[in-house]
């Protein structure tokens, strides 16, 4: 077996064959994480998955993310796992609220195919590609995407709760 | 009867008490609904609606420690058309209201509901945008069993409570106009 | 498959070849006996052959992601109970331990221990679940009565550490939130000494018994390079031959510690995750016999929690009689703390596979973002595929040895 590449070594291999897509990285507590461009997601994991030194073979899990006041407000996360020599690497990629679509993992994991979904439901990221992408936890004829930041918790058609008694006065950011 | 309790009184052995009655040697008279009350409340077969962690904790009450087949409910009706009471054990996402509605609907009368935990009876700690905030929002409920999850102790105590409302409720209830505003209140046309 | 009565090989009928063949629709609806939760699957049958199926989950969706940016820290963790709640302390542990990571919080050698004990308890409760339901699955309704009784025993003992049974919420951010008591080391302690017998006895009933060999062999099989491809992990990724346990490779908790093995299947069927949780449980009881051996060669024989005032809620004595411990505890429930900014994943060996939490923190008192990893919802993807070609009833079996529960299956 190899010896363990080091993160600079993936790192560096990576900058090589990508170059701009890679825009940058850092140490999150015990995770190297690297932020990348939206058209290089699916061609770097299938580069990380095939080349034999680094063996990231294991896609651990993804998910949507939001942040309202940044630049490019919707992202997702990726992490990867090379069981054979123990890395696991977390990437990143934004983009804005029009340019939602990304291109499908599952050519490269089939675990990706309800991750996917979970992403769509949750947040909205199309998927170019995607066998069959359609809500997977919410009732089918959901209309807007629950997870987004602007979207309260609870339902908002409940008429039997009186939210005065709980402290809130309508805007459920504020601190009692 | 009596003399049967005579005997027995200062034993462990319990016996049930027989309904109020004119008995003589070889016969028993009591009304109808007494009768049929008693026997519907000792053999109620549930149908069990486990969705979430009150499943758990109905199938530790059907096991041995805490068994629930000494109290008549030993066959477990997966079958709506079969069953007598409804438990709904675990919490009904908006999701899940419509299935439930309908194994409710195909229930033949005399039927109860028994909603058990905090999820069933009201949304529980679950406030959100998914979860139906309590199944009496879509059918009538009879007994409601708070916890999360009851203790076993608890859903006994429910069932013992169903079978109190079983054994006293009038043949004619059923029928009766209020009986059937109420289910229309639901949307449940009444066959 | 191969027929296990007769040897001969059936082979699959080939659906091309038939013209104007329409195949039955089952629905394997969300109210089912016989799936243990709530999913539906639609089934495409060629006889009594599955051809094909299309699962639908969610019904039981509880929004727990969301949940997450609104419940403080210390509030999450009863969210977590629920999530696999046939082992919550695996996942409050798990959470907490997320929860440290972020706040850099080191802790003493015996509440790590303390928590190993804990994890392997509830392990072996997963398991039992587990492994009774599919002895009733194939008909064995026996050994699930047994075996009850042993898993009442479990919850005795969660009683006596944190008051509850199932949704137990054990444990607080920085250790526990009481030594355990004399009465709850006892259990303990007839609990590993005496739970071998009821083992025993469960194993007699169905490991080498014919019925129920013929029924799991070769039923659900998977491969290992698709099981990786599909993200597995936990026993059903172990009975397809890879070892890959989250204790070994990532440790948490000293399970560096201490000494055990990892039980591996060559086929990936419905006998290998059986056998391999069989054998899971006897290296959890000897982990547990280890954790009460190191406990005692331990200097330390008191604490049971890190020296944490910013988050581990001081004793109520101090509380109202000392100011600095008023003062700590109204910091803490109000939320004036400081959590670092930040983003942290961790992930711990459940009963089901690697259970991940992944949150960014935006020095608020709850999550900005709350992700969970959710073994469940990661490898019943690939039930389609290990049913594909197998009988109904084969279907049911798969099912209920892939361990899959509802509540982790939909967050």
């Amino acid at each position: 077996m190899a010896e363990k590449p080091t993160i600079e070594e993936i790192s560096n291999a990576l900058k090589e064959k990508f170059g701009a897509q890679i825009i940058s990285q850092s140490q999150e507590y015990d995770f190297p994480c690297i932020l990348i461009q939206k058209s290089a997601v699916v061609p770097v994991m299938k580069f990380l998955y095939e080349n034999e030194s680094f063996q990231f073979r294991y896609l651990t899990t993804m998910c949507g993310l939001h942040f309202p006041e940044a630049a490019l407000p919707f992202g997702l996360m990726y992490q990867v796992h090379s069981l054979v020599h123990n890395i696991r690497i977390r990437f990143k990629s934004f983009t804005t609220k029009d340019d939602l679509e990304y291109e499908t993992l599952t050519s490269v994991f089939s675990a990706a195919n309800w991750m996917e979904r979970e992403a769509y439901d949750f947040y909205g990221f199309r998927f170019k590609g995607h066998p069959n992408l359609k809500r997977i936890l919410n009732v089918e004829d959901m209309d807007y995407f629950p997870m987004r930041k602007e979207y309260k918790i609870e339902d908002e058609t409940r008429t039997d709760k009186d939210d005065t008694m709980f402290g809130r006065f309508g805007n459920d950011t504020v601190k009692v | 009867m009596i003399e049967l309790k005579k005997k027995f009184e200062n034993s462990e052995v319990k016996i049930a008490d027989m309904p109020v009655g004119y008995s003589g040697p070889g016969f028993m008279a009591t009304s109808l609904d007494k009768a049929v009350g008693l026997a519907r409340a000792n053999s109620l077969w549930p149908l069990p609606f486990a969705t979430s962690c009150c499943g758990i904790e109905f199938m530790a009450t059907m096991a041995s420690t805490y068994d629930l087949a000494r109290f008549g409910s030993e066959r477990l009706s997966f079958s709506p058309r079969q069953a007598d009471l409804l438990m709904v054990m675990g919490t009904i996402a908006k999701k899940m209201g419509p299935v439930l509605r309908q194994v409710y609907e195909q229930m033949a009368e005399p039927r109860w509901v028994l909603s058990m935990g905090a999820c069933a009876s009201s949304g529980g700690i679950f406030d959100t945008y998914s979860v139906l905030q309590g199944i009496d929002k879509i059918m009538p409920v009879d007994v409601y069993i708070p916890g999360c999850p009851p203790r076993p102790e608890q859903v006994l105590e429910g069932i013992l409570s169903i079978q109190k409302l079983v054994k006293n409720e009038s043949l004619r209830r059923r029928n009766a106009p209020q009986y059937k505003a109420m289910l229309a209140g639901y949307g449940i046309e009444v066959q | 498959m191969a027929s296990q009565v007769t040897g001969n090989k059936t082979e699959p009928i080939p659906f091309a070849n038939r013209e104007g063949n329409r195949f039955t629709t089952l629905n394997l609806g969300p109210t089912h006996p016989a799936t243990h939760g709530i999913f539906q699957n639609v089934l495409k049958l060629d006889g009594e052959i599955i051809v094909d199926s299309e699962p639908t989950i969610g019904y039981i969706h509880r929004a727990f992601e969301k949940l997450g940016e609104h419940k403080p820290y210390y509030q999450y963790t009863t969210m977590t109970d629920r999530m696999n709640y046939c082992s919550s302390p695996i996942n409050n542990m798990g959470w907490h331990m997320t929860v440290e990571k972020l706040i850099k919080c080191e802790l003493p050698k015996r509440v790590e221990y303390m928590r190993v004990i804990i994890m392997e308890l509830a392990r072996i409760s997963d398991h039992l679940i587990c492994n009774s339901v599919i002895g009733v699955d194939t008909g064995a309704m026996t050994g699930f009565l047994y075996i009850f009784q042993w898993r009442e025993f479990i919850y005795e003992i969660y009683e006596q550490i944190c008051g509850a049974r199932l949704t137990t919420n054990i444990g607080r951010i920085g250790g526990f939130e009481r030594d355990f008591n004399d009465i709850a080391w006892r259990k303990i302690k007839y609990f590993v000494k005496e739970y071998p017998k009821g083992m025993k006895e469960f194993e007699k009933l169905l490991v080498r018994n014919r019925i129920f060999m013929d029924r799991t062999i070769g039923t659900g099989p998977i491969s290992a390079e698709r099981a990786l491809n599909y993200s597995f992990s936990g026993p059903n990724l172990r009975a397809a031959g890879v070892d890959y346990d989250v204790r070994v490779m990532n440790p948490y908790s000293s399970y560096q510690d201490f000494d055990f093995k990892i039980p591996v299947g060559t086929n990936g069927d419905t006998y290998d995750r059986f056998m391999v949780r069989e054998q899971e449980m006897w290296e959890s009881l000897s982990i547990i016999q280890q954790a009460i051996d190191k406990l005692e060669k331990l200097d330390d024989k008191t604490s049971f929690h890190a020296d944490v005032p910013d988050f581990y809620l001081p004793p109520k004595e101090e509380v109202y009689n000392d100011m600095e411990a008023l003062i700590y505890h109204f910091k803490i429930v109000m939320g004036e703390t400081d959590v670092p900014k930040g983003e942290v994943y961790h992930c711990v060996e459940g009963g089901n596979g690697e259970l991940g939490f992944y949150v960014i923190s935006d020095g608020g008192r709850q999550p900005y973002r709350l992700h969970l990893r959710r073994p469940c919802f990661i490898y019943y993807q690939a039930y389609p595929e290990m049913i594909k070609g197998g009988m109904l009833s084969d279907a049911i079996l798969t099912m209920s040895s892939m361990n899959v529960i509802a509540g982790e299956l939909d967050s």
